[in-house]
């Protein structure tokens, strides 16, 4: 019963979101991809990915969310972002170049600036979305 | 001349925006302005032709940390304590910086000068202008200097994000939530429906105290 009233009380936002997030988590990948060709980039689409969870919690309410998303998951996204950043300039190290010299990834050396901002802008947007979303978990969820 | 006049009215939108966000008491229309403050500096930005710099502003300033400041606002009053006493020599402190900080950009160059030092200097616009197509190869200029040229400085700003999150994880997060009491209702008259999930609700909710208790213990 009290369920059933929960979810019918914003009947309109909830269908408008559940239509919405898609699209949103599509823009995300679009910043994220075409930040090499336009305006955009790791930290943008970091933040937009989040907005699309943050907003299904604002909605749902945020144990829906950590149903979707679990803090455990989060806190293991936000180490693997920055390690994948890190860890693409010690390969980089490792086949002759300097520390984040992506020349040394590919035999050509502006395929390997692509792969090498590639991979660093990943990292970027997996750190931003994780800290995103466990920030929005925290101060949702402490009650008291 | 156009660009002049959007920029200035736009700069005194921003100047209208602190003063209302000093004044108000209302904490939740304070931080509502602070996102139209940042809306409206990320408009400035679109007119100074810094787009990337335009989308980061709109997407952090105005999107997420109004919306984080409104999840914190939910957990405290929204109405600021009156302050008793008045404090002139924080505002004396606060002008005398500020009048430090207007005398120092009086050295700075002119707005939009082509002849600056940062426009002329061949290791800096120059260089980027002209060698990154080669040298990077990525169209937007602006991802192959912060992703490639200053590779450093962006492993560094992940790296602040990212303590960021522990830092509040540490004050916030990591204790283990006990589960609120009506979504606790909900799930167990769902019981029959999940069977295992409800039954572990069940669980939960008839030793719930002893166990968080135990836990954290």
């Amino acid at each position: 019963m009290m369920r059933r009233y929960r979810q019918q009380r914003h009947r309109v936002l909830q269908i408008v979101i559940k239509l919405l997030i898609p699209f949103m988590m599509l823009f995300a990948l679009y910043v994220q991809f075409h930040g090499d060709f336009g305006p955009g980039g790791g930290f943008q689409a970091g933040v937009i990915f989040a907005a699309a969870f943050i907003v299904h919690g604002l909605i749902f309410g945020v144990q829906r969310t950590r149903e979707v998303i679990s803090p455990s998951v989060l806190r293991v996204m936000m180490a693997s972002g920055v390690l994948l950043y890190a860890l693409t300039g010690v390969v980089s190290m490792m086949l002759g170049g300097a520390f984040l010299d992506y020349d040394m990834l590919a035999a050509n050396p502006l395929s390997g600036q692509h792969w090498g901002v590639f991979a660093v802008e990943l990292g970027v947007g997996i750190t931003v979305t994780s800290v995103m979303i466990s920030l929005f978990y925290s101060f949702a969820s402490a009650r008291n | 001349m156009t660009e002049q006049l959007l920029i200035v009215v736009l700069l005194m939108f921003l100047v209208v925006c602190t003063i209302g966000i000093i004044y108000l008491r209302d904490l939740l229309a304070a931080v509502i302005l602070l996102g139209i403050y940042s809306l409206t500096a990320a408009g400035i930005f679109v007119v100074m032709d810094a787009v990337d710099v335009a989308f980061t502003e709109a997407a952090v300033g105005a999107g997420i940390s109004t919306i984080l400041l409104l999840a914190c606002l939910s957990h405290t009053n929204h109405i600021q304590k009156p302050q008793s006493h008045s404090n002139y020599w924080a505002i004396i402190m606060v002008s005398v910086t500020g009048l430090l900080l207007i005398y120092g950009t009086l050295d700075m160059p002119m707005y939009g000068d082509i002849m600056s030092p940062a426009q002329t200097h061949p290791d800096i616009a120059q260089r980027f202008i002209h060698e990154s197509p080669h040298e990077v190869g990525i169209q937007n200029m602006v991802t192959s200097v912060l992703a490639s040229y200053r590779g450093y400085d962006t492993l560094g700003e992940v790296v602040v994000v990212f303590c960021a999150g522990i830092g509040v994880l540490t004050m916030l997060g990591l204790k283990r939530r006990e589960p609120d009491a009506d979504t606790l209702t909900d799930e167990l008259t769902d019981q029959g429906n999940e069977g295992d999930a409800g039954g572990e609700v069940a669980q939960r909710a008839g030793q719930s105290g002893s166990v968080q208790r135990s836990r954290r213990g």
